[in-house]
Protein backbone atom coordinates (compact mmCIF):
# COMPACT_ATOMS: atom_id res chain seq x y z
CA UNK A 1 0.00 0.00 0.00
CA UNK A 2 0.96 2.98 -1.03
CA UNK A 3 2.11 5.59 2.45
CA UNK A 4 -0.17 8.76 1.85
CA UNK A 5 0.43 12.07 2.82
CA UNK A 6 -0.69 14.78 4.85
CA UNK A 7 -1.88 16.90 1.93
CA UNK A 8 -3.63 13.84 0.11
CA UNK A 9 -5.60 13.47 3.06
CA UNK A 10 -6.67 17.11 3.40
CA UNK A 11 -8.50 16.37 -0.12
CA UNK A 12 -10.44 13.44 0.80
CA UNK A 13 -13.91 13.54 2.52
CA UNK A 14 -14.37 12.06 6.20
CA UNK A 15 -15.93 9.37 4.65
CA UNK A 16 -13.51 8.91 1.83
CA UNK A 17 -11.09 8.54 4.25
CA UNK A 18 -12.87 5.96 6.58
CA UNK A 19 -13.46 3.83 3.57
CA UNK A 20 -10.05 4.26 2.14
CA UNK A 21 -8.64 3.29 6.07
CA UNK A 22 -11.33 1.41 7.76
CA UNK A 23 -9.07 1.59 11.24
CA UNK A 24 -9.11 5.46 10.88
CA UNK A 25 -12.58 5.13 12.52
CA UNK A 26 -10.56 4.61 16.22
CA UNK A 27 -8.41 7.28 15.66
CA UNK A 28 -11.66 9.38 15.23
CA UNK A 29 -13.14 7.95 17.95
CA UNK A 30 -10.27 8.51 20.33
CA UNK A 31 -9.19 12.01 19.15
CA UNK A 32 -12.48 12.82 19.89
CA UNK A 33 -13.44 14.24 16.54
CA UNK A 34 -16.69 14.33 15.21
CA UNK A 35 -18.01 11.79 12.34
CA UNK A 36 -21.51 13.42 11.67
CA UNK A 37 -20.55 15.30 8.36
CA UNK A 38 -19.00 12.57 6.35
CA UNK A 39 -19.10 14.39 3.47
CA UNK A 40 -17.15 17.43 4.64
CA UNK A 41 -12.93 17.36 4.88
CA UNK A 42 -11.14 17.04 7.85
CA UNK A 43 -9.96 20.88 7.57
CA UNK A 44 -14.03 21.96 6.84
CA UNK A 45 -15.42 20.35 9.78
CA UNK A 46 -12.83 21.43 12.15
CA UNK A 47 -13.76 24.86 11.11
CA UNK A 48 -16.88 23.71 12.36
CA UNK A 49 -15.87 22.49 15.25
CA UNK A 50 -17.36 24.61 18.99
CA UNK A 51 -14.73 25.96 21.54
CA UNK A 52 -15.91 22.98 23.14
CA UNK A 53 -14.92 20.59 20.75
CA UNK A 54 -11.87 21.95 20.03
CA UNK A 55 -11.09 22.20 23.25
CA UNK A 56 -11.23 18.74 23.71
CA UNK A 57 -9.68 18.04 20.48
CA UNK A 58 -6.63 19.71 21.48
CA UNK A 59 -4.93 19.68 18.59
CA UNK A 60 -5.62 22.23 15.56
CA UNK A 61 -7.17 20.91 11.79
CA UNK A 62 -3.22 20.68 10.65
CA UNK A 63 -2.15 19.37 13.49
CA UNK A 64 -4.63 16.71 13.16
CA UNK A 65 -4.03 15.84 9.40
CA UNK A 66 -0.66 15.39 10.90
CA UNK A 67 -0.79 12.91 13.10
CA UNK A 68 -3.54 11.19 11.38
CA UNK A 69 -0.91 10.48 8.24
CA UNK A 70 1.44 9.51 11.06
CA UNK A 71 -1.34 7.51 13.01
CA UNK A 72 -2.12 5.64 8.98
CA UNK A 73 1.86 5.10 8.31
CA UNK A 74 2.23 3.33 11.70
CA UNK A 75 -0.61 0.93 10.83
CA UNK A 76 0.54 0.15 7.59
CA UNK A 77 3.55 -1.06 8.84
CA UNK A 78 1.83 -2.87 12.02
CA UNK A 79 -0.63 -4.87 9.34
CA UNK A 80 2.23 -5.17 6.69
CA UNK A 81 4.85 -6.71 9.57
CA UNK A 82 3.62 -10.34 8.76
CA UNK A 83 6.30 -10.61 6.29
CA UNK A 84 9.16 -10.08 8.90
CA UNK A 85 8.62 -12.94 11.51
CA UNK A 86 10.76 -13.38 14.32
CA UNK A 87 12.54 -16.40 14.16
CA UNK A 88 15.65 -16.37 16.65
CA UNK A 89 16.99 -14.51 19.46
CA UNK A 90 20.24 -14.34 20.61
CA UNK A 91 22.17 -13.47 23.42
CA UNK A 92 25.77 -12.55 23.69
CA UNK A 93 27.68 -12.10 26.91
CA UNK A 94 27.91 -8.70 29.08
CA UNK A 95 29.29 -8.52 32.60
CA UNK A 96 28.03 -9.30 36.38
CA UNK A 97 27.65 -6.66 38.83
CA UNK A 98 31.30 -7.30 39.76
CA UNK A 99 31.98 -6.47 35.63
CA UNK A 100 33.25 -10.13 35.12
CA UNK A 101 32.71 -11.37 31.47
CA UNK A 102 29.40 -14.16 31.92
CA UNK A 103 30.25 -17.40 30.60
CA UNK A 104 28.69 -18.02 27.41
CA UNK A 105 29.34 -17.40 23.88
CA UNK A 106 26.27 -17.03 22.22
CA UNK A 107 22.53 -17.83 23.08
CA UNK A 108 20.00 -18.50 20.42
CA UNK A 109 16.55 -19.50 21.16
CA UNK A 110 14.63 -20.57 18.00
CA UNK A 111 10.83 -20.21 17.94
CA UNK A 112 8.81 -23.32 19.41
CA UNK A 113 11.67 -23.15 21.40
CA UNK A 114 11.57 -23.32 25.55
CA UNK A 115 14.03 -22.20 28.10
CA UNK A 116 14.22 -21.48 31.87
CA UNK A 117 15.77 -19.27 33.98
CA UNK A 118 16.52 -19.95 37.29
CA UNK A 119 18.58 -18.34 39.97
CA UNK A 120 18.05 -16.79 43.34
CA UNK A 121 15.80 -13.88 44.22
CA UNK A 122 17.69 -10.66 43.24
CA UNK A 123 20.08 -12.51 40.81
CA UNK A 124 19.33 -10.41 37.59
CA UNK A 125 16.35 -11.80 35.96
CA UNK A 126 14.41 -8.67 35.61
CA UNK A 127 17.50 -7.02 34.07
CA UNK A 128 17.95 -10.12 31.84
CA UNK A 129 14.34 -9.90 30.66
CA UNK A 130 14.70 -5.77 30.40
CA UNK A 131 17.08 -6.65 27.98
CA UNK A 132 15.74 -8.92 25.74
CA UNK A 133 12.40 -6.40 25.98
CA UNK A 134 15.09 -3.22 24.94
CA UNK A 135 16.93 -5.52 21.88
CA UNK A 136 19.99 -4.09 24.29
CA UNK A 137 23.05 -3.01 22.15
CA UNK A 138 25.70 -3.20 24.36
CA UNK A 139 23.83 0.05 25.69
CA UNK A 140 22.59 -1.05 29.21
CA UNK A 141 24.13 -1.56 32.51
CA UNK A 142 25.25 -5.24 31.53
CA UNK A 143 26.42 -4.76 28.37
CA UNK A 144 24.82 -7.67 26.49
CA UNK A 145 23.58 -7.43 23.19
CA UNK A 146 20.38 -9.07 21.65
CA UNK A 147 20.34 -10.06 18.49
CA UNK A 148 17.11 -10.93 16.64
CA UNK A 149 17.11 -13.41 13.85
CA UNK A 150 21.36 -13.31 13.90
CA UNK A 151 21.21 -10.24 13.48
CA UNK A 152 21.43 -6.34 15.39
CA UNK A 153 17.85 -5.93 16.47
CA UNK A 154 16.00 -3.49 14.63
CA UNK A 155 15.18 -0.51 17.41
CA UNK A 156 11.79 0.10 16.02
CA UNK A 157 10.79 -2.64 18.91
CA UNK A 158 11.75 -0.52 21.84
CA UNK A 159 9.27 2.51 21.31
CA UNK A 160 6.38 1.14 19.48
CA UNK A 161 2.84 1.48 21.09
CA UNK A 162 1.26 -0.87 18.98
CA UNK A 163 4.08 -3.53 18.53
CA UNK A 164 6.19 -4.97 21.12
CA UNK A 165 8.77 -7.67 20.68
CA UNK A 166 7.93 -9.06 24.08
CA UNK A 167 4.78 -10.01 25.74
CA UNK A 168 4.97 -10.65 29.67
CA UNK A 169 2.79 -13.09 31.58
CA UNK A 170 3.45 -12.56 35.50
CA UNK A 171 2.23 -14.38 38.60
CA UNK A 172 0.64 -11.10 39.89
CA UNK A 173 -1.70 -10.09 36.70
CA UNK A 174 -5.14 -9.35 36.85
CA UNK A 175 -8.13 -8.54 34.60
CA UNK A 176 -9.40 -5.36 35.18
CA UNK A 177 -11.80 -4.65 32.70
CA UNK A 178 -15.42 -5.05 33.62
CA UNK A 179 -16.46 -7.61 30.30
CA UNK A 180 -17.62 -10.97 29.90
CA UNK A 181 -14.52 -13.34 28.12
CA UNK A 182 -16.08 -13.00 24.85
CA UNK A 183 -16.37 -9.22 24.64
CA UNK A 184 -12.69 -9.09 26.20
CA UNK A 185 -11.27 -11.69 23.82
CA UNK A 186 -13.19 -9.13 20.76
CA UNK A 187 -11.42 -6.00 22.28
CA UNK A 188 -7.80 -7.71 22.15
CA UNK A 189 -8.46 -9.13 18.72
CA UNK A 190 -9.72 -5.39 17.62
CA UNK A 191 -7.28 -4.06 18.76
CA UNK A 192 -4.68 -6.10 16.89
CA UNK A 193 -6.87 -5.40 13.17
CA UNK A 194 -6.86 -9.14 13.01
CA UNK A 195 -9.07 -10.59 10.10
CA UNK A 196 -10.60 -13.48 11.23
CA UNK A 197 -11.70 -11.95 14.66
CA UNK A 198 -14.40 -14.78 15.22
CA UNK A 199 -12.52 -18.05 14.31
CA UNK A 200 -9.61 -16.49 16.94
CA UNK A 201 -11.42 -15.67 19.67
CA UNK A 202 -13.10 -19.41 19.61
CA UNK A 203 -10.10 -21.08 19.32
CA UNK A 204 -9.20 -19.07 22.48
CA UNK A 205 -12.13 -20.37 24.78
CA UNK A 206 -11.84 -23.68 23.43
CA UNK A 207 -8.41 -23.60 24.10
CA UNK A 208 -8.43 -21.71 27.45
CA UNK A 209 -11.38 -23.90 28.47
CA UNK A 210 -8.67 -27.28 27.77
CA UNK A 211 -5.92 -25.66 30.22
CA UNK A 212 -8.36 -24.64 33.03
CA UNK A 213 -8.83 -26.95 35.34
CA UNK A 214 -12.88 -25.66 36.26
CA UNK A 215 -14.60 -24.99 32.76
CA UNK A 216 -16.04 -21.12 32.15
CA UNK A 217 -18.46 -20.05 29.50
CA UNK A 218 -18.06 -17.29 27.08
CA UNK A 219 -20.31 -14.71 29.06
CA UNK A 220 -18.51 -15.46 32.70
CA UNK A 221 -17.31 -11.33 32.89
CA UNK A 222 -13.18 -11.89 33.11
CA UNK A 223 -13.09 -10.21 36.61
CA UNK A 224 -14.84 -13.04 38.12
CA UNK A 225 -12.46 -15.95 36.83
CA UNK A 226 -10.93 -17.83 39.72
CA UNK A 227 -6.93 -18.09 39.74
CA UNK A 228 -6.45 -20.92 37.64
CA UNK A 229 -9.37 -20.09 34.63
CA UNK A 230 -7.39 -15.95 34.26
CA UNK A 231 -4.38 -17.47 34.20
CA UNK A 232 -5.81 -20.05 31.30
CA UNK A 233 -7.63 -17.38 29.39
CA UNK A 234 -4.33 -14.88 29.60
CA UNK A 235 -2.11 -17.76 28.14
CA UNK A 236 -4.59 -18.89 25.68
CA UNK A 237 -5.04 -15.33 24.89
CA UNK A 238 -1.53 -14.69 24.67
CA UNK A 239 -0.73 -17.35 22.44
CA UNK A 240 -3.33 -17.04 19.74
CA UNK A 241 -3.27 -13.09 19.79
CA UNK A 242 -0.37 -11.48 21.05
CA UNK A 243 1.59 -9.80 18.69
CA UNK A 244 4.66 -10.45 20.39
CA UNK A 245 6.86 -12.92 18.83
CA UNK A 246 8.50 -13.54 22.62
CA UNK A 247 7.03 -14.43 25.75
CA UNK A 248 8.67 -14.42 28.81
CA UNK A 249 6.84 -15.81 31.75
CA UNK A 250 7.31 -15.31 35.45
CA UNK A 251 6.35 -18.50 37.01
CA UNK A 252 3.02 -20.39 36.22
CA UNK A 253 1.39 -21.26 39.81
CA UNK A 254 0.32 -24.93 40.19
CA UNK A 255 -3.27 -24.31 40.66
CA UNK A 256 -6.24 -25.03 38.84
CA UNK A 257 -4.11 -25.18 35.36
CA UNK A 258 -2.25 -27.52 33.12
CA UNK A 259 0.97 -25.96 33.04
CA UNK A 260 2.41 -28.76 30.39
CA UNK A 261 -0.78 -28.66 27.89
CA UNK A 262 0.27 -24.18 28.52
CA UNK A 263 3.41 -24.55 27.17
CA UNK A 264 2.57 -26.49 24.68
CA UNK A 265 0.18 -24.58 23.27
CA UNK A 266 2.75 -21.49 23.31
CA UNK A 267 5.65 -23.11 21.66
CA UNK A 268 2.64 -24.64 19.59
CA UNK A 269 2.22 -20.90 18.24
CA UNK A 270 5.39 -20.28 17.39
CA UNK A 271 6.46 -18.48 20.36
CA UNK A 272 9.90 -17.90 21.62
CA UNK A 273 9.18 -19.04 25.57
CA UNK A 274 11.69 -17.85 28.32
CA UNK A 275 10.48 -18.84 31.93
CA UNK A 276 11.57 -17.58 34.89
CA UNK A 277 11.08 -19.95 37.99
CA UNK A 278 11.62 -21.60 41.04
CA UNK A 279 9.24 -24.35 40.54
CA UNK A 280 11.59 -27.83 39.39
CA UNK A 281 8.80 -29.45 37.00
CA UNK A 282 8.69 -25.93 35.28
CA UNK A 283 12.67 -25.46 35.26
CA UNK A 284 12.95 -28.95 33.96
CA UNK A 285 10.15 -29.05 31.32
CA UNK A 286 12.03 -26.63 29.39
CA UNK A 287 14.77 -27.98 27.03
CA UNK A 288 17.58 -26.05 28.31
CA UNK A 289 18.15 -23.68 31.10
CA UNK A 290 19.65 -20.42 32.16
CA UNK A 291 21.48 -19.99 34.82
CA UNK A 292 21.92 -16.64 36.68
CA UNK A 293 23.55 -15.47 39.70
CA UNK A 294 25.22 -12.19 40.71
CA UNK A 295 23.57 -10.34 37.69
CA UNK A 296 25.24 -12.29 34.85
CA UNK A 297 24.49 -15.93 33.09
CA UNK A 298 27.06 -18.34 34.90
CA UNK A 299 25.63 -21.28 32.91
CA UNK A 300 23.51 -23.00 30.30
CA UNK A 301 22.45 -26.29 30.78
CA UNK A 302 20.26 -28.77 28.39
CA UNK A 303 17.92 -30.60 30.17
CA UNK A 304 19.84 -34.25 30.67
CA UNK A 305 18.05 -37.60 30.02
CA UNK A 306 18.11 -37.91 33.73
CA UNK A 307 16.65 -34.95 33.94
CA UNK A 308 13.76 -35.65 31.97
CA UNK A 309 13.31 -38.79 34.29
CA UNK A 310 13.31 -36.80 36.91
CA UNK A 311 10.85 -34.88 35.68
CA UNK A 312 8.42 -37.91 35.47
CA UNK A 313 8.75 -38.61 38.88
CA UNK A 314 8.22 -35.09 39.82
CA UNK A 315 5.31 -34.73 37.75
CA UNK A 316 3.58 -38.27 39.18
CA UNK A 317 4.08 -36.61 42.40
CA UNK A 318 2.56 -33.05 41.38
CA UNK A 319 -0.60 -35.06 39.91
CA UNK A 320 -1.22 -37.18 43.09
CA UNK A 321 -0.80 -33.66 45.16
CA UNK A 322 -3.75 -32.58 42.83
CA UNK A 323 -5.72 -35.54 43.07
CA UNK A 324 -5.59 -35.58 46.82
CA UNK A 325 -6.53 -31.64 46.67
CA UNK A 326 -9.87 -32.42 44.33
CA UNK A 327 -10.65 -35.48 46.36
CA UNK A 328 -10.65 -32.96 49.65
CA UNK A 329 -12.10 -30.35 47.99
CA UNK A 330 -15.49 -32.78 46.91
CA UNK A 331 -15.54 -34.46 50.50
CA UNK A 332 -13.87 -37.90 50.00
CA UNK A 333 -11.66 -39.20 52.16
CA UNK A 334 -7.92 -40.13 50.93
CA UNK A 335 -7.56 -43.38 49.68
CA UNK A 336 -3.93 -44.83 49.11
CA UNK A 337 -5.38 -47.70 46.81
CA UNK A 338 -6.36 -45.07 44.25
CA UNK A 339 -3.41 -43.08 43.31
CA UNK A 340 -1.41 -42.87 40.88
CA UNK A 341 1.94 -44.39 41.52
CA UNK A 342 4.25 -45.44 38.70
CA UNK A 343 2.11 -44.87 35.50
CA UNK A 344 1.99 -41.79 33.81
CA UNK A 345 -1.53 -41.20 32.36
CA UNK A 346 -0.80 -37.85 32.49
CA UNK A 347 1.57 -37.68 30.19
CA UNK B 1 21.40 21.72 32.47
CA UNK B 2 18.58 19.56 30.52
CA UNK B 3 15.04 20.41 31.55
CA UNK B 4 12.15 17.51 31.28
CA UNK B 5 8.55 17.97 32.38
CA UNK B 6 7.10 14.75 33.43
CA UNK B 7 3.10 14.90 33.96
CA UNK B 8 0.45 12.77 34.61
CA UNK B 9 -2.75 11.40 36.31
CA UNK B 10 -2.44 10.90 40.27
CA UNK B 11 -1.29 8.13 41.99
CA UNK B 12 -0.03 6.84 38.20
CA UNK B 13 3.53 6.01 39.55
CA UNK B 14 5.23 9.15 38.56
CA UNK B 15 7.22 9.24 41.54
CA UNK B 16 8.19 5.62 41.28
CA UNK B 17 9.51 6.54 38.15
CA UNK B 18 11.58 9.18 38.09
CA UNK B 19 13.08 7.81 41.51
CA UNK B 20 14.12 4.82 39.40
CA UNK B 21 15.62 6.90 36.53
CA UNK B 22 17.23 9.43 38.82
CA UNK B 23 19.27 6.25 39.71
CA UNK B 24 19.97 4.70 36.42
CA UNK B 25 20.95 8.92 35.80
CA UNK B 26 23.41 8.75 38.63
CA UNK B 27 24.91 5.62 38.04
CA UNK B 28 25.77 7.48 34.66
CA UNK B 29 27.13 10.54 36.77
CA UNK B 30 24.47 12.76 36.13
CA UNK B 31 23.43 14.95 38.50
CA UNK B 32 19.91 15.36 38.85
CA UNK B 33 17.40 17.10 41.15
CA UNK B 34 13.44 17.50 41.09
CA UNK B 35 10.67 19.75 41.39
CA UNK B 36 7.17 18.59 42.92
CA UNK B 37 4.34 20.38 41.98
CA UNK B 38 1.14 19.35 43.82
CA UNK B 39 -1.82 20.85 45.08
CA UNK B 40 -2.92 20.74 49.02
CA UNK B 41 -0.09 17.90 50.21
CA UNK B 42 2.50 16.05 48.81
CA UNK B 43 5.28 13.87 50.69
CA UNK B 44 7.01 12.86 48.11
CA UNK B 45 9.48 15.05 48.28
CA UNK B 46 10.88 13.25 51.49
CA UNK B 47 11.11 10.11 49.36
CA UNK B 48 13.53 12.13 46.99
CA UNK B 49 15.02 13.68 50.05
CA UNK B 50 15.66 10.28 51.78
CA UNK B 51 17.51 9.37 48.07
CA UNK B 52 19.61 12.47 48.07
CA UNK B 53 18.45 13.74 45.14
CA UNK B 54 18.09 17.79 45.47
CA UNK B 55 13.89 18.37 45.39
CA UNK B 56 11.61 21.58 45.51
CA UNK B 57 8.15 20.96 46.91
CA UNK B 58 5.66 23.76 45.38
CA UNK B 59 1.98 23.83 46.20
CA UNK B 60 -0.48 25.34 44.37
CA UNK B 61 -3.45 25.55 46.80
CA UNK B 62 -6.62 27.12 45.57
CA UNK B 63 -4.93 27.57 42.51
CA UNK B 64 -4.58 25.69 39.36
CA UNK B 65 -1.97 23.65 39.54
CA UNK B 66 -1.03 24.49 35.71
CA UNK B 67 -1.01 28.29 35.96
CA UNK B 68 0.92 27.55 39.23
CA UNK B 69 3.38 25.78 37.37
CA UNK B 70 3.60 28.52 34.51
CA UNK B 71 4.23 31.19 36.85
CA UNK B 72 6.96 29.41 38.78
CA UNK B 73 8.77 27.44 36.24
CA UNK B 74 11.71 29.93 35.49
CA UNK B 75 12.88 30.37 39.18
CA UNK B 76 13.03 26.52 39.34
CA UNK B 77 14.77 26.60 36.21
CA UNK B 78 17.64 29.38 37.73
CA UNK B 79 17.35 27.48 41.11
CA UNK B 80 18.44 24.12 39.15
CA UNK B 81 21.19 26.51 37.40
CA UNK B 82 22.62 27.56 40.71
CA UNK B 83 22.66 24.25 42.15
CA UNK B 84 24.55 23.18 39.22
CA UNK B 85 22.52 20.29 38.12
CA UNK B 86 23.18 18.67 34.65
CA UNK B 87 19.13 17.68 34.68
CA UNK B 88 16.24 19.09 36.18
CA UNK B 89 12.89 16.96 36.18
CA UNK B 90 9.63 18.66 37.21
CA UNK B 91 6.75 16.57 38.30
CA UNK B 92 3.38 17.70 38.16
CA UNK B 93 0.01 15.78 38.69
CA UNK B 94 -2.91 16.67 35.96
CA UNK B 95 -5.77 16.70 38.90
CA UNK B 96 -8.64 17.59 36.42
CA UNK B 97 -7.41 15.64 33.75
CA UNK B 98 -6.82 18.79 31.63
CA UNK B 99 -4.05 19.93 32.21
CA UNK B 100 -0.96 20.24 30.58
CA UNK B 101 2.55 21.62 31.75
CA UNK B 102 4.26 21.21 28.95
CA UNK B 103 7.01 23.88 27.14
CA UNK B 104 7.68 23.61 23.39
CA UNK B 105 10.89 22.39 22.78
CA UNK B 106 11.14 20.91 26.00
CA UNK B 107 11.34 17.16 26.89
CA UNK B 108 7.84 16.39 28.01
CA UNK B 109 6.59 13.19 29.75
CA UNK B 110 2.92 11.71 30.01
CA UNK B 111 3.08 9.06 32.71
CA UNK B 112 -0.38 6.87 32.86
CA UNK B 113 -0.72 3.83 34.12
CA UNK B 114 -2.67 0.50 32.65
CA UNK B 115 -4.97 -0.04 35.86
CA UNK B 116 -6.41 3.49 35.27
CA UNK B 117 -9.11 1.98 32.12
CA UNK B 118 -9.00 1.84 28.82
CA UNK B 119 -10.81 4.40 28.27
CA UNK B 120 -8.35 7.22 29.57
CA UNK B 121 -6.43 7.39 27.35
CA UNK B 122 -9.17 8.83 25.62
CA UNK B 123 -9.85 11.20 28.45
CA UNK B 124 -6.57 12.91 29.43
CA UNK B 125 -6.48 15.07 26.65
CA UNK B 126 -3.66 17.29 25.94
CA UNK B 127 -1.60 15.88 28.75
CA UNK B 128 -1.30 12.65 26.36
CA UNK B 129 -1.63 14.08 23.02
CA UNK B 130 1.06 16.53 23.05
CA UNK B 131 3.60 14.24 25.49
CA UNK B 132 7.51 13.30 23.62
CA UNK B 133 7.24 10.02 25.46
CA UNK B 134 4.82 8.10 27.26
CA UNK B 135 5.47 5.82 30.07
CA UNK B 136 2.89 3.45 31.02
CA UNK B 137 2.84 1.66 34.62
CA UNK B 138 1.22 -1.01 36.42
CA UNK B 139 2.17 -3.33 33.46
CA UNK B 140 2.85 -6.25 35.80
CA UNK B 141 -0.53 -6.10 37.11
CA UNK B 142 -2.55 -6.23 34.39
CA UNK B 143 -3.50 -9.37 31.57
CA UNK B 144 -1.07 -9.33 28.49
CA UNK B 145 -4.26 -8.34 26.44
CA UNK B 146 -5.30 -5.31 28.93
CA UNK B 147 -1.35 -3.96 28.08
CA UNK B 148 -1.57 -4.53 24.00
CA UNK B 149 -4.89 -2.90 24.00
CA UNK B 150 -4.16 0.00 25.99
CA UNK B 151 -1.36 0.83 24.65
CA UNK B 152 -2.47 0.81 21.14
CA UNK B 153 -5.48 3.48 22.83
CA UNK B 154 -2.59 5.50 23.99
CA UNK B 155 -0.84 5.33 20.10
CA UNK B 156 -4.04 6.12 18.90
CA UNK B 157 -4.43 9.18 21.08
CA UNK B 158 -0.90 10.03 20.16
CA UNK B 159 0.46 8.44 17.34
CA UNK B 160 3.95 10.09 17.60
CA UNK B 161 5.15 9.75 20.90
CA UNK B 162 7.57 6.54 22.09
CA UNK B 163 5.77 4.44 23.77
CA UNK B 164 7.06 2.59 26.76
CA UNK B 165 6.41 0.69 29.58
CA UNK B 166 8.46 0.64 32.93
CA UNK B 167 7.56 -1.13 36.29
CA UNK B 168 8.05 1.39 39.21
CA UNK B 169 8.61 -1.24 41.38
CA UNK B 170 11.71 -3.41 39.95
CA UNK B 171 12.86 -0.72 37.50
CA UNK B 172 12.27 -2.52 34.56
CA UNK B 173 12.66 -0.10 31.69
CA UNK B 174 13.96 2.66 33.84
CA UNK B 175 17.47 2.89 33.12
CA UNK B 176 16.51 2.66 28.92
CA UNK B 177 14.02 5.41 29.90
CA UNK B 178 16.96 7.38 31.18
CA UNK B 179 18.74 7.34 28.13
CA UNK B 180 15.81 9.11 26.27
CA UNK B 181 16.02 11.76 28.50
CA UNK B 182 19.53 13.18 28.87
CA UNK B 183 20.97 15.30 25.99
CA UNK B 184 25.05 16.12 26.50
CA UNK B 185 24.21 18.48 23.80
CA UNK B 186 21.08 20.72 25.10
CA UNK B 187 21.77 23.36 27.80
CA UNK B 188 18.88 25.29 29.00
CA UNK B 189 19.72 28.97 30.51
CA UNK B 190 16.17 30.23 30.97
CA UNK B 191 12.77 29.09 29.36
CA UNK B 192 11.53 32.84 29.57
CA UNK B 193 10.24 33.83 26.07
CA UNK B 194 9.00 29.84 25.33
CA UNK B 195 5.79 28.68 24.97
CA UNK B 196 3.34 26.33 26.24
CA UNK B 197 2.63 23.23 24.02
CA UNK B 198 -1.42 23.88 24.95
CA UNK B 199 -3.26 26.63 26.77
CA UNK B 200 -3.47 26.03 30.68
CA UNK B 201 -7.43 25.15 31.56
CA UNK B 202 -9.18 28.07 31.78
CA UNK B 203 -11.59 29.62 34.48
CA UNK B 204 -12.22 33.11 35.78
CA UNK B 205 -15.35 32.88 37.30
CA UNK B 206 -17.22 34.59 40.38
CA UNK B 207 -16.49 31.22 42.48
CA UNK B 208 -12.71 32.01 41.74
CA UNK B 209 -13.02 34.85 43.21
CA UNK B 210 -14.47 33.88 46.15
CA UNK B 211 -18.20 33.48 45.37
CA UNK B 212 -19.57 30.68 48.15
CA UNK B 213 -23.11 30.93 47.59
CA UNK B 214 -25.43 28.56 44.89
CA UNK B 215 -27.37 30.20 42.60
CA UNK B 216 -27.90 31.80 39.00
CA UNK B 217 -27.44 35.18 40.16
CA UNK B 218 -24.47 34.59 41.94
CA UNK B 219 -22.11 33.18 38.55
CA UNK B 220 -20.42 35.61 36.79
CA UNK B 221 -17.95 35.36 34.53
CA UNK B 222 -16.42 32.10 32.60
CA UNK B 223 -19.95 30.05 33.18
CA UNK B 224 -20.38 26.97 31.27
CA UNK B 225 -23.77 25.19 32.13
CA UNK B 226 -24.96 20.84 31.01
CA UNK B 227 -26.59 20.13 28.04
CA UNK B 228 -29.77 18.49 29.82
CA UNK B 229 -31.37 17.73 26.56
CA UNK B 230 -34.55 19.47 27.33
CA UNK B 231 -33.58 21.78 23.94
CA UNK B 232 -32.51 24.89 25.60
CA UNK B 233 -28.98 24.94 25.58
Amino acid sequence: MEMINKKELAALSIKEILEAYPYTESFFREQQFPLDMPELTIRERHRKLSMDEREDLVLSAEEFLEQLSLFISNMQEFLGEGKEEVESLTLLPGRDKDSNRENYEKITIRKGEIVSIVGPTGSGKSRLLADIEWVADADTPTGRIVLINEKKGDKKWRLSGTRKLVAQLSQNMNFVMDLTVEEFLYLHAESRLVENEKELVERIIVQANELAGEKFSRNTPVTSLSGGQSRALMIADTAILSSSPIILIDEIENAGIDREKALKLLVGEEKIVLMATHDPILALMADRRIVINNGGIINVLETSAEEKEILKELQLMDERLNMMRNALRYGKQLDSGKMPVRQFSCL
Amino acid sequence: MNLVTVSGPPSSGKTSVILKTIKALEERGIKTGVVKFDCLYTDDDKLYARENIPVIKGLSGSLCPDHFFVSNIEEVVQWGRKLGLDMLITESAGLCNRCSPYIRDIKAVCVIDNLSGINTPRKIGPMLKTADIVVITKGDIVSQAEREVFAARVSAVNPEAMVMHINGLTGQGAYEFSTLLYDEETDIETVRGKRLRFSTPSAMCSYCLGETVIGEEYQLGNVKKINLGDGND
